[in-house]
């Protein structure tokens, strides 16, 4: 989703009634607890598989899309904005003559699906004419009628409205009563209603569900006109609102105190630690720039994970097809064929999109592939990529890694990042043991500031806090700290990794790729993880 | 696909508005054709054509509001959607920030709208892949590009008597240029309202041109350089400058633009005298249409003037509680300059970096908008106004206020929207002296 279609629907500009095209239309917060019946989608199916082929085309998908959404906006006592949204479709996406076409309508008559199945044979025939190699698709066999859920617990969708208003007011208050100057909060939830065929023989229902909760937490100090702000500690999942039940077992204290989550959040006590925090950073000291041993936690790691590993490993970016938007990758194929050296022997990173509770969970990919995990980097070397169907043989692979995937019924489905996590480390770590070995360092906690260039090498990373690490022990929270890392130095750098009890997801709602740009959904894995020598800047700057 | 006619667009909206039970009821459709084409690898990737026509229906009971949409137009569907706007808006929580909807206002045109960009075709579309592709792979080079064209219209009626209509085009294309080896890589955009002018083969030889220049980077150690940024290489700086221009987030404390103890900067010199913003509906390269989001009318309106602050963007609801006059949000923003070129300030820079292009730009630190981001496309060393030899691409981290205090010189503004920009913007190419370098990046 593009920036200025989340600042639209949250209402943080401008008037409510500019509903972004690709959201569909606004509905009522009831119409969200309903489905399609399967049948009728089958129907539906079977008209625009038998149209395609009639037509001449060679192979033929169909997604019949429901894609639902809700947003609860607050900000300190006020309700901004509550948006139910629906957007109901089907894409027709073909082979004919050895080329891809592709249409879309939210006719949902088979004559319709029929007309828009015909319309993308026209269309690959027409781009036939110029193809220089035909499309090679690794070979998927048909599963016949199948359905796949996010094993959710409880349906967002159906949590009263009232309910969500009121939890989130009362998150509010309880910051600024912690002693925020302002706070903002919002529920944002998915609903997937996604329908596959293909003339491989599939018909896959599946009900895909996404929670998130951003939440801004700022503290003013108006007589030297100094601001801060603290953002939430928790991560978007795939998972249903029981995400917010808030479970003691699933709170990670970190030696110093820091309260992070694993799989379940408790929005209204990270609230009152971000007021409190935000209010600690106007007076933290400014951190001196150098080289110091960074200790980063799982709700900080996924977003270097994501810019530095995951990216530079999509197959498309690789070949050149992303160049003139997402941009190239400096992992390039001649490195794969040579073991490069991507990270320490510390570093393991697998690709996983059957991962329970992530963002990239689904039961099968939006070209009927069923999800798997593989490996990417094992002890420290690169080992594969991540494909989808018409590009498996490149790899020299006889099966698609299952990564398509479209925002929209409209949108045509390409290849996108699957979870990519660094696993955890081997041996018992715990993170106080991981600080104990440190005596120059910095200590960093959530996501902040995130830059990095076209071919995925030089990148500059911030966070939410920062504390001092100094002969094995957690000092003072600091600020204005970013680092700076070259891709290969930083994962080389890689020397510890705790264990699997400190595992966590982090995650990204809008990953943006594409031109029509198109947004997904990806988590990102790791325990606390250490890294030696990494340059830091002081971010601090004066105006005058 | 046509569009229906004003007069069609009229009827429907006066006929919802009749409709309507609530204390107040606002109908708006909007209709957009968006055609584009994509090309990688010296081949088109995809292409196609989305249409798409919304009514939107907002209804207030009091403080409460209610919105719904959809894409049908019989009498049967518009009862629908204002039937569910008005059920949505009993159910609401009252929004203690709520401002009824505007009274009738006049509105002036502006020239959004170009005849022949609405009239695009994908055999156009075909063409201007082509003219991209072809002079590449004749030198061996290989481009990847993005042409996407929009035809849209909106129209809005109030229960206050209020009505608007307008119809506007966009062109956007853009185009990356690499060499067969990978070491040299170039880039050029072009953003217009109105396609008569635009030629694809003439843009591309821009791109080719850097990609092969740029192909014997040499490293330059990381520190502060003079640098002349081209229009889109500063656009993207100056446009998350512009998200603090917003007057509640300056008075509540949370903004470069707050004053310490309280209040905001309006009236203080912020930049060098001769950093000047101003927005205009009805500028002739950058038109917009003459009214914001809430239906309020845009004015001529300077923002900075000789450096200093001299006004910000209020919402109507931050309006009336400051007592304030509500104007129309910027929908634009023109940047004063000179009259010189990029080529012009290249011959008069003794030692510097040009920079064609910055990538991934995010906020380090929103007090000082402090910004990260990188070079790329082409990144060239100054020596005795002249190119000497293209540069390893660079990470900077600079504030845009601190950049806008340290000018040299501002050529002629061109015109730069979409990818590089939030809004259309009008920004001349600048000569600025310590401009902050943090690393180097191998990236091509």
């Amino acid at each position: 989703m593009l920036r200025r279609d989340f600042l639209a629907i949250t209402g943080l500009v401008g008037g409510g009634l500019v509903v972004p095209a690709a959201f569909g239309k606004v509905i009522a917060a009831e119409a969200l607890q309903s489905t399609m019946d399967v049948a009728i989608k089958k129907r539906l199916a079977d008209a625009a598989l038998a149209a395609a082929t009639g037509a001449g085309a060679t192979y033929c998908d169909v997604r019949i899309g429901r894609y639902l959404r809700q947003f609860v906006v607050t900000r300190e006592a006020n309700v901004q904005n509550v948006v139910n949204t629906e957007s109901t479709g089907v894409g027709v996406r073909v082979v004919a003559n050895g080329a891809w076409g592709f249409a879309a309508t939210n006719d949902m008559s088979s004559d319709g699906v029929a007309a828009a199945a015909r319309q993308a044979t026209a269309i690959a025939k027409a781009n036939a004419g110029s193809q220089t190699a035909p499309v090679q698709l690794a070979p998927v066999k048909g599963v016949g009628e199948v359905s796949w859920k996010t094993p959710i617990v409880k349906n967002s969708m159906e949590v009263p409205i009232k309910d969500k208003v009121d939890m989130l007011l009362q998150v509010n208050a309880a910051a600024m009563a912690a002693g925020a100057d302002f706070v903002n909060s919002i529920l944002f939830l998915v609903n997937e209603q996604k329908y596959f065929a293909s003339t491989d023989g599939s018909y896959i229902d599946q009900d895909v569900h996404r929670i998130w909760t951003p939440m801004t937490v700022t503290a003013i100090d108006k007589a030297s006109g100094k601001f801060r702000t603290r953002a939430e500690l928790s991560a978007p999942m795939g998972r249903g609102f029981e995400y917010l039940d808030g479970k003691p077992a699933d709170r990670f204290v970190s030696p110093n105190g820091v309260v992070n989550y694993g799989n379940s959040y408790d929005m209204k006590a990270d609230a009152i630690a971000a007021a409190k925090q935000a209010r600690a950073k106007l007076t933290a000291p400014s951190v001196k720039p150098g080289k110091y041993d960074l200790v980063l936690d799982p709700s900080h790691t996924w977003l270097t994970i994501h810019e530095s590993v995951g990216h530079p490993l999509e197959l498309d970016r690789v070949l050149g097809y992303e160049a003139n938007y997402a941009g190239t990758s400096f992992a390039t194929l001649d490195k794969r064929t040579a073991n490069f050296q991507y990270g320490s022997d510390k570093v393991n990173i697998v690709a996983d999109k059957v991962q329970v509770g992530s963002l990239g969970y689904v039961g099968y990919d939006d070209e009927g592939v069923k999800t798997k995990r593989w490996d990417l980097i094992r002890d420290g070397k690169l080992v594969d990529y991540q494909s989808i169907r018409d590009q498996a043989h490149i790899l020299g692979k006889t099966e698609s890694d299952g990564c398509c995937y479209a925002d929209n019924w409209a949108s045509v489905q390409f290849q996108r990042m699957a979870n990519v996590s660094l696993l955890p480390g081997k041996a018992k770590l715990s993170v106080a043991d991981m600080i104990a070995d440190v005596e120059n360092g910095i200590y960093i906690v959530g996501d902040g500031s995130f830059s990095i260039d076209q071919q995925r090498y030089n990148a500059q990373f911030g966070g939410q806090l920062f504390y001092e690490i100094k002969n094995g022990k957690l000092g003072a929270q600091i600020e204005d700290v970013a680092y700076q890392i070259r891709t290969p130095e930083f994962w080389n750098a890689c020397s510890a990794v705790c264990d699997e009890s400190d595992y966590r997801l982090g995650g990204s709602f809008f990953d943006g790729k594409g031109q029509p740009s198109q947004s997904s959904a990806v988590s990102h894995g790791s325990s606390t993880a250490r890294f030696n020598g990494i340059n830091v800047i002081n971010t601090a700057r004066s105006l005058g | 696909m046509s569009f229906p006619t004003e007069a069609e667009l009229k009827a429907i909206l006066l006929k919802v508005v009749a409709m309507s039970k609530a204390d107040e009821c606002t109908a708006q459709i909007t209709g957009t054709t968006t055609g584009n084409i994509r090309f990688a690898l010296n081949n088109v990737s995809t292409s196609g054509i989305v249409t798409d026509t919304q009514l939107s229906v907002q209804v207030a009971y009091g403080k409460r509001v209610g919105i719904a949409t959809i894409n049908a137009f019989d009498d049967a569907a518009l009862e629908r959607v204002v039937r569910r706007a008005e059920d949505l808006a009993k159910l609401a929580p009252e929004n203690p920030e709520f401002v009824p909807a505007v009274g009738k206002q006049t509105y002036r045109a502006s020239p959004t709208f170009s005849a022949a960009t609405a009239a695009i075709t994908p055999e156009y579309r075909a063409k201007v892949a082509n003219a991209s592709i072809a002079p590449c792979k004749a030198e061996k080079l290989v481009a990847a590009g993005f042409l996407s064209d929009t035809n849209r219209f909106v129209a809005f009626a109030n229960s206050r008597g209020n009505y608007g209509y307008q119809t506007g085009t966009t062109l956007d294309y853009t185009c990356t240029v690499r060499t067969a080896d990978g070491r040299g890589s170039g880039w050029v955009a072009r953003n217009l309202q109105d396609s008569t002018s635009f030629d694809a083969g003439t843009e591309i030889r821009t791109a080719m041109r850097k990609a092969s220049a740029s192909a014997e980077a040499r490293a330059l150690e990381p520190g502060k350089y003079t640098v002349i940024l081209e229009p889109a290489a500063a656009a993207g700086l100056i446009s998350f400058m512009m998200r603090f221009f917003d007057a509640r987030q300056a008075d509540e404390g949370r903004s470069f633009l707050s004053k310490k103890g309280g209040g905001n900067k309006i009236g203080e010199q912020v930049y060098d005298p001769r950093v000047s913003f101003t927005t205009d509906p009805w500028h002739p390269e950058a038109p917009v249409m003459p009214w914001d989001e809430d239906g309020v009318p845009r004015e001529k309106m300077a923002l900075v003037d000789g450096g200093k602050i001299t006004n910000l963007n209020y919402s109507r609801f931050w309006a009336q509680k400051q007592g304030k006059r509500p104007v129309g949000q910027a929908g634009n923003l023109l940047m004063a300059g000179g009259t010189r070129s990029t080529a012009d300030l290249v011959r008069s820079t003794e030692r510097g970096i040009l920079v064609t292009r910055t990538w991934y730009i995010r906020m380090v630190d929103p007090q000082t908008v402090l910004l990260t981001g990188l070079t790329r496309d082409g990144t060239f060393f100054i020596e005795n106004g002249q190119i000497k030899y293209p540069l390893k691409n660079f990470r900077f981290n600079e504030s845009p206020i601190i950049m806008l205090n340290n000018i040299d010189e501002l050529g002629k503004p061109i015109r730069v929207g979409d990818d590089e920009a939030e809004m259309v913007m009008m920004i001349p190419p600048m000569k600025l002296r310590d401009f902050t370098f943090t690393s180097l990046s191998d990236a091509v």
